[in-house]
């Protein structure tokens, strides 16, 4: 093991998880002044190549309070066919089916490079994957018939035995039926009434009729299929039906009257949809599809009226008080996510408009249950197709992309203690000895409900050193954790995946350096990032960059090599080095900022950062500069304002958009058409070379990210120039002379100042 | 001649023939005398015996030769004298019709005697044609009559009355007359019948019908009498131009008459009494003078009527309306025969005939038409064919009066305790030969109108200071004429131009209304049908829903339309339902039809918009497509809970929606239980009946029903509801809506494909095709010193003047009931005018004016004069149809039994000469008031039977409210038609028979019909050869009882017999489903229901102990 770099990616590689620090502090006290809390990102099912599931049961610790699963960090003992628990060290005979043990026979968990393993649960009734579309009728003409095609389309995507239903809404909610010949059916909702589960069931006619319970019982199995049959149905079987179905969808006929907005029911629609599985497959994987083209205009979940000269609540107003729907409708979606969430379905919310459509109220949806969230101006364009389409790609195996029905659940060696989860989880408030009473994220719990993951959904899990400092850990010692992931595989298997992982633990105050030198920059920038994000939500912005800026300093004055009072002394070990550069970006990310930013996309962009895996986030965080130039081959060059030449293309990677960035020199020679002359064809491929790069991410990157392809002056040049740091402003232009980059009239701090005032801060003895 | 002259001023809307109104009064003349009749009787029988001889002669026709009248006249006055003496009461009808007569313009002008007594033979003819009945008889009489009443120039026959003469002879009769009084009375003679038709006419025909009943030979003298016989042949035998020609001929007599006229009003009726009187004229004379005098006149002109009798003796048969309670027979009347003397053993022959009546009504009234010119003519029965022509005041089609005479004081109208009302039915239906009301455009300033009473202009305007301003006829005020509708007057004061528009010359016309008379201010769109198909499993396994749906699709194209418009305006929908409601999108760009179910029914909305309401031949093919696929979509349903109130409001909600006016066809099965507004309990109870709860079985269970219809009346939808339960479906509660909106209800007690499909099938056609105005509002306006204060019928309304109908059709009336604001004037007359605002079919706004003028009087005589009897029975009826919503059905019967007497005993008090205590004296006009109140008591609503359900009592109970006079007319006292009595060979209707078993022979095969039910009863000993050739079958035990569908056979009785079915189905607005009943069967119990004049198995009196007991009421009333 080189160095700690290869470790860390290593681990990433094999167990899907980075941990803040890699190297634990073996005190309370010493772990709560590390400053970052000992945490990990946890991608539960990262695609791994090498892993084939096993196809029988874990074997459990059989202390009931424990019940940790049989892994490499057992202690086993092959003669008496016993294992140790190494969490609660109880002791457990092998199953019968184990007889057969030995050193060198060993089953797949025993084995270390087995620290993850997945195995596949047999028992239990398979049912089929189920996709409710939930589809706005609201909508322009060319854009409702570019959605129609999307949909229609995406019938040949789905696996063939999912089932698929389909509910429209505008000033009405019409749930189709499905399964009848000729005449197409619907059952039809008022837009402006909230139901309750056992109404919208009532109405649907899903209740069955009041039978004695024994009767029922035997009954129920056969009859599920049939009474849902209505309006889920396999794809194989109605797709023609569903295609003509899409096809005849029409605009919702209801007049809008001039200076007024379409009455649009989605609060009803999507809580007729959340009843309707609920009452049909309850703790089945299932995902609710919301298309909508506009803001909720009536009912329950109502964001904005319909008069168009009232606008849609800002920033502005949410900070004024003064959004009064805010707060009743994100209500309503809250009630509606739990209900999902407690069903084990998940909702999808995919909002194209050019105004906001009122992800704010609605974003707990996705959060909460695992969904998706895709923005865009209109699903007649390629980021709404090509986004919707890779929801159903396929894995090497040819198994879609996506898992529901998650339950995770950590355990840990008894020095550790669970603090919470950031991610898009709900908790299920399952106490036990290793949660802890402080809460980071969604905490006191053990276990959480992720009811729509896929390969690389991320959880930010936090942990609490409960070791106290008079109780040192014998040398050597290792901490443990355990994460345990059921969840339904999309070939509608059960499945547990199972990761156990160790790490040292060091006495911070003679192995500092081990410590130190062990800390995750970019995964604790990232745990940081998303604990920042999770305050956000519901604390002031200035609030939690000041607490960002305090933890920041702290982890300065900590880590960093310094004279008191002497600036310029300060210096950081490596492993810290990019970390304040990090937060720099951070502080002036949309995840923090609000400003320029209405408040569904700080909800979109808040969304995605709470789900992505490290590399992404990273991304979001700070975003990649690339220079493709005549000087040399494409490069990473500095996030900075200094990066901007005349004679360059940059290409800048944000996660949500991609812009190409032609320099003065660049543009104009374009614009004089070298590249079409035979003798300029480098020039040709040079201009070529970023569109081929940024194609790839486009096409490997969901959602798909906006593609914005802009030259020195354009305006879409905003997108590069509000992200890079600002080292040249109207300000200080001129002392930086004439040599480099593109002035960036801001009067945000650039990171030199930052980094001064940082430095400042952290030498001061004051703080 | 001043007919013809008067006829001119007929606008060129209206036809030409104005003249004529007068004959009809003529008739009543004759009810009026109705006390009299016994006497006339006496004096008919009398003549009859001379008559007799007269009648064989057919000659009598030949007698047209108007020369005869003046013999008559001669006659007249012995005959007269010679009645006088006799029956005073008789005397009294006779005055009584006189008086009509002479309010009657015609009569007025004839002032001259001989013209009179015409008159008076006319009124006398009536009453005899009740008693007479005999159907055959009455229909050519009919014939008859019209040319009689038509023509007075039958009068002429009158000559032919020559007779007369004989009156005089008849006089001496009298004696017999007595007898024979009670002769009139019986029809038996129906032989004679034909004799009698010949001979009697309008007079004749009571004459002879008198006589037919009786001795043939009688009747026929009483026919000849009437000489109308000659009158009639001169009309309808003769042939229609001779006929006129008589008519011509009379006016000679006329030319007479003007001279006598000349006191009277020049009105065009004169003439026609004049026709008439001629032979009479002598009588009328005496009648005259006594006429305007008081009673004691009455009692001379009745004389005069016997006179008449002796004339045509006939003509004041009036006998039935004498009845001694106790010994009906009172010795003193001589009408009765002794028989009749045992009390329980009344003659029914001596009561007064309905059958009799209607036949006089037609002879009399049938053949010419009715023209509106004057005031206060008292039209035609509802059951004679007459035409109508427009001069000034609203055709009797549209509004029929209780009395054409309203006393002058509120006094008086106590004191008579005769309820004033007129029975309006704004969208009457006219026959083709009569126009349609004229539609008059006034442009952008709309129709012209007081300024402070708001009524429309009309033909009794005053216009004045040479057209500058007019009066306003109702409230007095002076009104600006604007600018551009100034014309000047002419010397009459009249306008130049009141002959070229149709507000200023007719009865009924419609305005074209502004956008100022349409909801928020919008011309309205086309109204839309939504059919809302029940497809609960009960409706699907009857086989309703396909066969329904079958049925829509030939139907749709059948929507009304207007005027020569090529397609219907209207749209349809279509909603399915059983415990949620489907809509369907039947859009035409759509390849099949989209089903929307909307289950939310505690809070009904529409699902959609665009799609919903189509335009059939844009979306023939969606449409098609649903219709065949509802069937097969629910065929598997095991739903059988329904809602009701809920699809009420989805097709309220969906006209709303649409932002127009229209009408929703319901067709459900069962109780709505299913969790809903409007949610139902079965809370039928028999136990109630006949205690103070029985009212809640006609309430409605809850008050949803009212706030639903109140917001349906609001948005102009109308709703037609059809059922078809197995059970109980609480008709009381489900009725409300259609009730107050204007809408119908129809229903099939366990519809079975195969047995009611005819009848549904028709009923729906009916219902689907027939012109509709929506989201109306009536107002009928009245002047100075009456008040319209009370309205029966289907509507609602949210104060208290306006009627606000959804939708109103043709077959629907309101009854309307005046009381006295103030004293009214006799000079000036009543009026009235009935203002409809409502929406065409074509969606456009419009209004319907009717105007009628009435007169008014200082003497209660001439109210009973000028009463009518029918139009009475539908007030009456409503009234006590009401009554039981909030009364024990017992006191209801004790109101109208008490009201009833009272109005009679008025009479006898205060117009009928005075006469023994023990006799019962009847006005001529109301004598059927007796026998059709009976009828109205034993209905099933007021005096239920075992059989009747709760459900089927709530449906009479919301049919009636809103049945025109005709309907109310047959539906209480059915039309009994015997069909093997006549020649094959006859096109005519057979002659009706009474409503009595005792009346059936079991050699014979009757039909019976009541406007609902339609039954064959086959006697037990009916010859082979007619059961085989009606029925298909060798003998009489192998015709399946129950049968609802006669063979078609190809032989001339059987085309007879399904052909008569078909023009009476024709006649009704709903159609009626026939059952076979054979004698001695279990079925005929049914059908003895409709035996009106027996006594009824749930305890309703015979026609005889109900008249004794009314006769006991009104003795007590007097002492």
């Amino acid at each position: 093991m080189a160095t700690y770099l290869e470790f860390i990616q290593q681990n990433e590689e094999r167990d899907g998880v980075r941990f803040s620090w890699n190297v634990w502090p073996s005190s309370r006290l010493e772990a709560t002044r590390m400053v970052v809390p000992l945490a990990c990102l946890l991608t539960p099912l990262k695609e791994r190549l090498d892993l084939p599931p096993v196809q029988y049961e874990p074997v459990l610790c059989s202390r009931p309070t424990c019940k940790a699963i049989l892994n490499p960090l057992c202690q086993v003992d092959y003669r008496a066919k016993l294992w140790a628990c190494n969490f609660c060290f109880q002791r457990n005979q092998f199953p019968p089916a184990y007889t057969g043990i030995s050193e060198v026979n060993q089953p797949a968990e025993l084995m270390p490079q087995f620290s993850t393993i997945e195995y596949v649960i047999q028992r239990g009734p398979q049912s089929p994957l189920i996709f409710l579309y939930v589809v706005d009728t609201c909508l322009e003409e060319d854009d409702l018939q570019a959605l129609k095609e999307s949909l229609q389309m995406s019938l040949s995507l789905l696996p063939p035995d999912a089932l698929v239903g389909l509910i429209t809404f505008g000033r009405m909610v019409q749930v189709h039926e499905l399964s009848c010949e000729g005449i197409s059916k619907s059952y039809v909702f008022r837009g402006t009434k909230d139901l309750t589960a056992k109404q919208i069931q009532d109405m649907l006619g899903l209740t069955k009729p009041a039978m004695p319970m024994q009767q029922a019982r035997p009954a129920q199995p056969k009859e599920h299929p049939f009474v849902s049959s209505r309006f889920l149905q396999p794809v194989h079987k109605i797709d023609m039906n569903l295609t003509d179905l899409l096809g005849e969808l029409q605009r919702d006929p209801w007049p809008v009257t001039q200076g007024k907005r379409p009455l649009r029911s989605t609060g009803v629609a999507l809580s007729i949809a959340v009843g309707l599985l609920e009452g049909t497959f309850p703790n089945t994987g299932a995902r609710i599809m919301l298309f909508t083209g506009g803001p909720p205009t009536q009912g329950p979940g109502m964001v904005v009226g319909d008069e168009l000269k009232v606008p849609i609540r800002s920033w502005h107003d949410i900070e004024k008080d003064n959004a009064r729907l805010m707060k009743k409708a994100t209500k309503h979606y809250e009630m509606l996510a739990n209900r999902t969430a407690a069903n084990g379905h998940c909702i999808d919310i995919y909002a194209c408009a050019l105004d906001q459509s009122g992800l704010l109220e609605m974003k707990c949806c996705a959060n909460l249950t695992g969904g998706y969230m895709v923005m865009g101006d209109s699903f007649n364009t390629s980021l709404f197709k090509q986004t919707f389409q890779r929801i159903f790609s396929k894995d090497f195996n040819g198994d879609f992309r996506m898992a529901f029905g998650a339950t995770l659940e950590v355990k840990t060696s008894r020095e550790l203690k669970i603090a919470g989860a950031i991610g898009p989880c709900v908790s299920l408030n399952v106490k036990g000895p290793c949660v802890s009473e402080n809460e980071l994220g969604v905490g006191g719990t053990s276990q959480w409900k992720i009811c729509g993951l896929d390969p690389t959904t991320t959880l930010g899990i936090y942990f609490e050193v409960v070791n106290q400092h008079n109780a040192p850990i014998p040398q050597g010692g290792r901490g443990a954790i355990q994460f345990v992931t059921q969840y339904q595989h999309s070939s509608t298997q059960r499945r547990i995946r199972v990761t156990t992982i160790a790490r040292n633990w060091a006495d911070a105050q003679s192995q500092l350096k081990h410590i130190e030198a062990a800390f995750d920059q970019e995964a604790a920038a990232v745990l940081m990032a998303r604990l920042g994000v999770f305050r956000a939500e519901s604390e002031e912005g200035p609030d939690v960059l000041r607490w960002l800026d305090r933890q920041l300093i702290r982890l300065c004055q900590k880590f960093g090599q310094y004279n008191k009072e002497d600036a310029t002394s300060f210096r950081l070990s490596e492993s810290f080095s990019l970390y304040p550069q990090f937060m720099f970006h951070l502080r002036r990310s949309p995840f923090l900022q609000v400003f320029n930013n209405s408040p569904d996309e700080s909800s979109y962009y808040r969304h995605h950062f709470a789900r992505q895996d490290l590399t992404q986030s990273l991304i979001m965080i700070q975003p990649i500069l690339y220079s493709y130039s005549f000087h040399g081959p494409p490069e990473p060059v500095l996030l900075d304002s200094s990066s901007i030449l005349a004679d360059r293309i940059l290409l800048m990677d944000t996660f949500f958009q991609i812009v190409i960035y032609l320099g003065e020199t660049i543009a104009q020679w374009r614009k004089a058409g070298y590249q079409d002359m035979p003798e300029y064809e480098n020039f040709k491929h040079l201009l070529q070379a970023p569109l081929d790069d940024a194609q790839d991410i486009l096409q490997a990157r969901f959602p798909m990210p906006r593609y914005i392809h802009t030259e020195h002056g354009g305006s879409q040049a905003r997108f590069l120039l509000s992200k890079v740091n600002p080292s040249q402003t109207h300000n200080n232009l001129y002392a930086w002379g004439q040599e480099s980059g593109a002035p960036i009239l801001t009067d945000d701090v650039s990171l030199q100042v930052f980094m001064d005032h940082l430095k400042k801060l952290a030498v001061s003895s004051a703080s | 001649m001043n007919v013809n002259q008067s006829a001119p001023p007929v606008p060129p809307f209206g036809q030409p023939q104005p003249v004529y109104p007068g004959y009809h009064q003529s008739s009543y003349g004759g009810q009026p005398g109705s006390t009299a009749p016994p006497t006339p009787y006496g004096a008919y029988n009398g003549p009859v015996p001379g008559y007799q001889q007269t009648p064989p002669p057919g000659v009598s026709r030949a007698p047209p030769s108007s020369g005869v009248p003046p013999t008559s006249t001669a006659q007249v006055p012995s005959g007269q004298g010679a009645y006088g003496q006799f029956g005073q009461g008789d005397i009294q009808n006779g005055p009584s019709s006189t008086v009509q007569m002479q309010r009657l313009p015609g009569s007025q002008p004839f002032g001259s005697a001989p013209l009179a007594p015409v008159v008076s033979q006319p009124t006398v003819l009536q009453p005899y044609g009740p008693p007479p009945t005999s159907a055959q008889v009455t229909a050519q009489m009919a014939g008859m009559q019209i040319s009689g009443a038509v023509a007075p120039a039958p009068p002429p026959s009158g000559l032919g009355y020559g007779p007369p003469t004989s009156l005089a002879s008849a006089s001496g009769s009298f004696p017999n007359s007595g007898l024979y009084g009670s002769y009139p009375q019986g029809q038996a003679p129906p032989p004679s019948q034909a004799q009698g038709s010949s001979g009697a006419q309008p007079p004749q025909r009571s004459a002879p019908q008198q006589a037919s009943s009786f001795t043939p030979p009688a009747s026929g003298v009483p026919r000849m009498p009437s000489m109308t016989g000659p009158v009639l042949p001169g009309q309808s035998f003769v042939g229609p131009p001779v006929s006129q020609p008589n008519h011509v001929s009379s006016p000679p007599p006329q030319v007479l008459h003007p001279g006598t006229q000349m006191a009277g009003l020049p009105g065009q009726l004169p003439p026609m009494h004049s026709s008439q009187q001629p032979g009479y004229q002598l009588q009328q004379n005496g009648s005259f003078g006594p006429v305007r005098g008081p009673q004691p006149n009455y009692g001379s002109p009745y004389p005069g009527a016997p006179s008449f009798g002796s004339q045509p003796g006939p003509p004041q048969p009036l006998p039935p309306k004498r009845l001694d309670p106790d010994a009906i027979p009172s010795p003193q009347l001589n009408e009765l025969p002794p028989q009749q003397k045992t009390r329980h053993r009344i003659d029914p022959d001596a009561i007064p005939s309905p059958i009799q009546v209607i036949e006089d009504d037609r002879n009399n009234r049938g053949s010419e038409p009715f023209v509106t010119g004057v005031r206060g003519q008292v039209p035609p029965l509802v059951t004679t064919n007459f035409l109508v022509k427009d001069q000034g005041n609203a055709s009797p089609r549209y509004i029929r009066c209780t009395s054409y005479n309203i006393p002058c004081t509120s006094d008086m109208a106590k004191q008579a305790q005769v309820p004033l009302a007129a029975v309006i039915k704004p969208l009457a239906r006219l026959p083709p030969e009569e126009a349609s009301p004229y539609v008059v455009d006034h442009g952008e300033s709309g129709p012209l109108r007081c300024n402070r009473c708001k009524a429309y202009m009309c033909p009794f305007m005053q216009f004045i200071e040479g057209g500058r301003r007019f009066q306003c006829c109702f409230c007095s005020c002076i009104n600006d004429v604007p600018p551009q509708y100034f014309q000047h007057l002419d010397h009459t004061g009249k306008r130049v131009d009141a002959y070229d528009r149709p507000e200023l010359s007719l009865g009924s016309y419609e305005f074209l209304a502004t956008v100022d008379y349409c909801k928020n201010n919008k011309f309205p769109s086309p109204p839309a049908f939504i059919f809302m198909i029940d497809v609960s499993y009960n409706a699907i396994r009857s086989g309703l829903v396909r066969l329904l749906c079958e049925e829509l699709k030939s139907l749709l194209d059948f929507l009304p339309r207007e005027g020569g418009a090529e397609e219907s305006a209207i749209r349809v929908g279509f909603v399915t339902y059983n415990k949620v409601l489907h809509f369907y999108n039947v859009k035409s760009s759509l390849a099949q039809p989209q089903m929307m179910v909307v289950s939310d029914v505690a809070d009904m909305f529409v699902p959609l918009l665009d799609g919903f309401l189509v335009n059939v031949n844009e979306s023939r093919a969606v449409i098609t497509s649903l219709l065949d696929q509802i069937p097969e979509m629910f065929a598997d349903t095991r739903e059988t809970e329904t809602v009701f109130a809920p699809v009420i409001q989805a097709g309220m909600e969906a006209l709303k929606a649409a932002e127009c006016a229209g009408k929703l066809f319901l067709f459900h099965t069962s109780l709505p239980i299913a969790e809903a507004p409007g949610k139902l309990k079965n809370r039928d109870d028999r136990k109630l009946i006949n205690t103070d709860k029985e009212k809640t079985l006609f309430q409605p269970q809850t008050g949803a029903y009212q706030t639903l219809a109140k917001e349906c009346v609001a948005q102009g939808c109308c709703v037609d509801l059809f059922l078809f339960p197995n059970q109980y479906v609480d008709v009381a509660t489900l009725s409300v809506v259609p009730q107050l909106t204007g809408g119908s209800v129809y229903k099939y007690a366990c519809f079975q494909v195969e047995n009611d499909q005819e009848r549904f099938m028709s009923d729906l056609r009916q219902d689907v095709q027939k012109v509709v105005g929506f989201d109306a509002v009536m107002r009928v306006r009245t002047s100075t010193g009456i008040r319209a204060i009370d309205f029966f019928g289907a509507f609602y309304m949210s104060n208290t003047t306006d009627v606000e109908l959804a939708g109103l059709d043709g077959d629907k009336t309101v009854t309307v009931e005046f009381k006295h604001d103030d004293r009214l004037n006799e000079e000036s007359g009543a009026l009235l005018q009935c203002a409809l605002l409502y929406t065409s079919c074509a969606g456009q706004r419009r209004l319907r004016i009717h105007n009628l003028a009435l007169n008014c009087c200082t003497q209660l005589a001439d109210l009973y004069r000028n009463c009518e009897t029918d139009t009475l029975i539908n007030y009456m009826a409503k009234f006590a149809y009401r009554g039981v919503l909030n009364s024990p059905v017992k006191t209801v019967r004790d109101t109208l039994i008490t009201q009833c007497a009272q109005i009679l005993a008025c009479y006898r008090k205060n117009c009928a000469s005075p006469s023994s205590a023990g006799q019962l004296i009847l006005p001529e006009c109301m004598k059927l008031l007796p026998v059709y109140l009976n009828c109205v008591l034993k209905s099933d609503v007021l005096q239920p039977g075992a059989e009747v359900t709760t459900d089927d009592r709530a449906y009479v109970r919301q049919l009636v409210t809103s049945m025109d006079v005709a309907e109310t007319n047959v539906f209480f006292y059915p039309r009994l038609l015997p069909l093997t009595k006549s020649p094959i060979e006859s096109t005519t209707e057979p002659p009706a028979v009474r409503a009595s078993e005792e009346r059936l022979s079991n050699g014979d095969i009757y039909l019976l019909e009541n406007g609902l039910n339609l039954f064959i009863w086959v006697g037990a000993s009916v010859q082979q050869g007619v059961v085989q050739s009606l029925f298909g079958v060798s003998s009489f035990s192998q015709i399946t009882s129950g049968l609802s569908i006669l063979p078609v056979l190809d032989n001339p009785l059987s085309k007879k017999v399904r052909g008569l079915i078909d023009s009476l189905r024709a006649q009704r607005s709903r159609y009626m489903k026939l059952i076979v009943v054979k004698q001695e069967d279990k079925l005929e119990m049914l059908f003895k229901h409709f035996l009106v004049e027996d006594k009824s198995l749930n305890g309703g009196a015979s026609y005889v102990d109900f008249l004794c007991h009314m006769h006991k009421e009104i003795r007590q009333l007097l002492s």
